[in-house]
């Protein structure tokens, strides 16, 4: 459990445990491919630094910790995409520590029951009480977990409600769409709250230092050692009482910050898994023979050009179309993203057809009809602009700016490139909203188009870059959020706000980017709506 | 030898005042950088509210003074805060790579020296000849070579086309355990356990980082040791050392070699300062979990406390350093008197 596990107390606990004999291969000095029949061994580029995702500061990577050793009320059916790959499938709702849930008969209620044999990593039994601790907790301790469960209408621990020991009910704000499936996200976990109190001080009673450190959950695999900045070592919960024990007993997730050594080792077969590589080694190695690469679009984002309506030229939306229709949006996707992704231009017609999203902009690259719309705008002799790109973003941002600079220049727009630093970008960029013209991007958790207008088309909304305000689209955005998606209202709103978003664009829609995840005899990888690693379905093949 | 002591004792005293100069000088250049911790650790979908939480938790709503304050009595208490980035103490974060850095440097140092020195006494005892013109050759690739570039060719040639070397990942392929911490450094610690399979382990981990930076600090030393030999060698002593019929290699390495090492020393702690703390790339290149990187991570997000600990640690392990330099120059030339000081 601890991060600086000793030789002595490893193999002590290896032995008593779980592993038994399968350690045993583990000490022997053999390649990874002979690391034993149940062993995982994959590399990441980012680091891990914390094991507890309510905490402040806790970094993406960090969330797969709560997929893996922390269960939730209920998760997210799997589903197999056209090319094969598995993914996680939100239309479905399954059970994960809950058996079963009903909705009360005014529909202002859900009531969960508890599995009975639901157990702990420690062996004590999951009871209802920490289930409201634990939600408590995420709506009370601020930053990135309260955020994300308001998006649920989860706001307040009257809310939560122990009824009995297997009996969990959660009284509703507001009826919404996205209560049950914003407790299927990472953060709503169920923490051993037995565990957590005899931790917690009268300065911490959330128990977030003790936490931070010492996971304690009932999810399918514990935390055997963590070494932040090298390694985190998983290893089965063979009482794991949620679901279908996994087939491997120890995941080895090395941090290798260089791409081009995480790719010689997937190359060489001393690693099973690169995830999260970059397009162009995907692109590259898709043709290997052994490597099998999974290139999942990544739902509800889109990588985005914003001009800010704050800015004089950009306040005309014939200024924001003619950038649109200037874009040289092949070349940009081949260069920036090596093709891995989905086109979002050159859509059929400027009315959607159907409510997906995100869908494709009824743009293309077309300099005529740019160089038409900025006469008619008065601005037919062109502008100066700068192009803010993010400094850590650096590569997609710089070569996709680098090409829209370009075409910018044959319309008589002169757009010099700023760089940001990273650490700036984000007050920039999101904050403060003070980029006249740059690149963005966002993609929702919650997989339905009226969350991402929520958080990127609303006036003020963190991710409305571009300082955007329509009437219409703050009433059906409002509306939408919490309809049912089977509302006979929905499709028509729905439909009408992506119509007015493509008409008016304060987001050009460049790409939809894709996660890439190189894996070597293992199978079982599925893509999760948060892009973390689950190692739960893996299986060594 | 009491004399020396308190000399030790005068000197580290000396550092007092740089140390504090340093402390408030990391202080207000962390303060400099641009960017909002708070805002950046809030997350990707906080709001102004939580960031306002998320900035009195870390203490960013004071007033700077009151900041530095509160700064300079954990300092004093030995707490050098929490990293953000990394979500543990400064302290023990830089515990844990301080020597690993250590470790990769000190080991690329020594193979470094092994072939500077004898190659630049070769050079200068043979100046104008093939083994002048190798040397030359050889330090100018090496020195004109990135280190990520040599790092990563090392890789494909040993490791990826031959397979000779192991996987580049880190200190320890994940096969090994990493032996009980004492020093923190793999070879000593494994030696001590008596753990001779993982201490090869660790050896054979550190060849490749090791030899990428040694090519890399070849330069400035075998340049040094030439120049300084040359310089020692057409000197009087060493005319009357000839003159009075001594052997050669007593002339070479009693009077010529032990005048020629001062300067050699100098740029040997000069070369050890500038390696620990800018092999960030090789540091990326193999994975190693470093101070360089650390760093340069820390300083990207803005996390105050990693970079102004990294800063103090660099400052203390210089301050040790020179003072090891100047005890060792009397050390070799006796006639430096480090008492007089």
């Amino acid at each position: 459990m601890t991060y600086n596990s000793s030789r002595r107390g490893f193999l002590k606990g290896a032995g008593a445990t779980v592993l038994g004999a399968s350690v045993l291969p583990f000490l022997k000095v053999l390649p990874a491919s002979a690391a034993g029949n149940d062993v995982v061994v994959a590399v990441t580029g980012q680091t891990i630094n914390s094991l507890d995702i309510h905490r402040t500061g806790t970094n993406r990577p960090s969330y797969q910790v709560a997929v893996n050793v922390y269960d939730r009320l209920v998760s997210f059916g799997t589903k197999t995409l056209e090319d094969g790959s598995l993914s996680y499938d939100y239309s479905v709702i399954e059970p994960e520590i809950a058996e079963s849930w009903e909705f009360t008969d005014d529909g202002m209620a859900i009531v969960f029951k508890l599995r009975p044999a639901g157990k702990f990593q420690d062996g004590s039994p999951i009871t209802a009480a920490d289930v409201k601790w634990s939600f408590d907790r995420a709506v009370s301790v601020g930053g990135f977990p309260t955020v994300q469960m308001k998006a649920g209408s989860l706001e307040k621990p009257e809310q939560f409600e122990a009824v009995d020991d297997l009996t969990f009910k959660i009284n509703l704000l507001r009826k919404s769409k996205l209560t049950l499936p914003d407790l299927a996200v990472p953060v709503p976990m169920i923490i051993n709250s037995k565990v957590a109190i005899a931790n917690a001080t009268d300065e911490d009673p959330w128990a977030m230092e003790y936490l931070h450190k010492n996971p304690s959950g009932s999810g399918a695999f514990k935390v055997a050692s963590w070494k932040p900045g090298e390694q985190l070592v998983y290893e089965r919960n063979d009482e794991w009482t949620s679901g279908p024990l996994p087939s491997v007993k120890r995941v080895v997730l090395r941090e290798v910050p260089s791409p081009a050594t995480r790719r010689a080792l997937l190359e060489r077969g001393d690693v099973n898994m690169s995830f999260n590589m970059p397009n162009k080694d995907a692109k590259e190695l898709s043709e290997t023979e052994d490597i099998t690469i999974a290139t999942t679009p990544i739902e509800n984002a889109i990588y985005c050009l914003c001009p800010n309506l704050s800015f004089e030229p950009f306040k005309d939306k014939k200024v924001r179309q003619a950038i649109a229709w200037s874009v040289p949006y092949e070349e940009v996707f081949q260069t920036a993203a090596y093709g891995r992704g989905a086109p979002m231009w050159g859509g059929a017609s400027t009315t959607p057809a159907d409510i997906a999203w995100p869908q494709k902009f009824p743009y293309s690259t077309d300099l005529d009809k740019a160089k038409a719309l900025l006469e008619e705008a008065g601005h037919g002799s062109g502008f100066e602009v700068p192009l803010s790109i993010s400094l850590s973003q650096t590569d997609w941002m710089e070569p996709a700016a680098l090409l829209i600079q370009e075409n910018l220049a044959k319309i008589g727009i002169k757009a010099t490139i700023e760089k940001i630093p990273g650490a700036n970008w984000r007050t920039a960029s999101l904050v403060e909203k003070r980029l006249p013209l740059h690149l963005e991007t966002f993609g929702g958790w919650l997989n339905y188009p009226c969350y991402y207008f929520f958080w990127a088309y609303l006036e003020g909304h963190l991710f409305n870059s571009s300082n955007y305000r329509n009437e219409e689209i703050e009433t059906l955005t409002g509306e939408t959020l919490h309809m049912n998606v089977d509302d006979p209202d929905y499709a028509p709103k729905i439909k009408r706000m992506i119509e007015i978003v493509w008409d008016e664009v304060p987001r050009i829609a460049l790409w939809q980017p894709a996660l890439n995840v190189g894996t070597r005899e293992v199978s079982g990888y599925e893509y999760w709506f948060h892009r973390q690693l689950d190692v739960r379905g893996l299986a060594k093949s | 030898m009491s004399g020396r002591l308190a000399t030790v004792g005068y000197r580290i005293a000396h550092a007092i005042p740089v140390i504090l100069g340093v402390v408030v000088v990391s202080f207000l250049l962390t303060r400099a950088l641009p960017g909002d911790p708070a805002v950046y650790f809030a997350g990707p979908a906080a709001d102004e509210a939580s960031i306002a939480q998320i900035r009195t938790a870390l203490g960013l709503d004071k007033s700077l003074p009151e900041q530095f304050f509160v700064y300079a009595g954990d300092v004093l208490s030995g707490d050098l805060g929490q990293s953000i980035s990394t979500g543990q103490p400064v302290l023990s974060d830089l515990a844990n790579r301080l020597p690993a850095s250590l470790e990769l440097t000190l080991t690329a140092l020594l193979l470094s020296c092994a072939i500077a020195i004898p190659l630049g006494v070769l050079a200068a005892t043979r100046p104008g000849t093939t083994v002048d013109h190798l040397c030359r050759v050889l330090v100018t690739a090496g020195v004109s070579l990135p280190t990520f570039f040599t790092g990563v060719v090392l890789i494909y040639v040993f490791y990826y086309l031959l397979g000779i070397a192991p996987s580049p990942l880190g200190r320890l392929d994940f096969i090994y355990i990493e032996p009980d911490h004492v020093t923190g450094f793999y070879l000593i610690d494994a030696a001590i356990a008596g753990d001779w399979e993982t201490w090869i382990g660790a050896v054979k981990q550190l060849i490749l980082p090791a030899i990428t930076l040694a090519l890399f600090t070849l330069a400035p030393l075998a340049r040094m040791t030439r120049a300084a030999m040359l310089s020692a060698l057409s000197s009087d002593y060493i005319r009357t050392a000839r003159a009075a019929g001594l052997t050669e290699n007593k002339v070479l390495f009693t009077y010529a070699f032990r005048n020629a090492l001062l300067p050699v020393i100098t740029t040997l702690g000069m070369v050890f300062s500038f390696t620990l703390g800018a092999n960030v790339l090789v540091e990326k290149v193999f994975a190693w979990p470093g101070i360089g990187s650390y760093a340069v991570e820390a300083l990207v997000v803005s996390d105050y406390a990693a970079v102004q600990g990294f800063v103090l640690a660099m400052a203390l392990l210089f301050v040790a350093l020179n003072l090891i330099i100047d005890i060792a120059y009397t050390l070799i030339d006796p006639r430096i008197g480090f008492e007089t000081r």
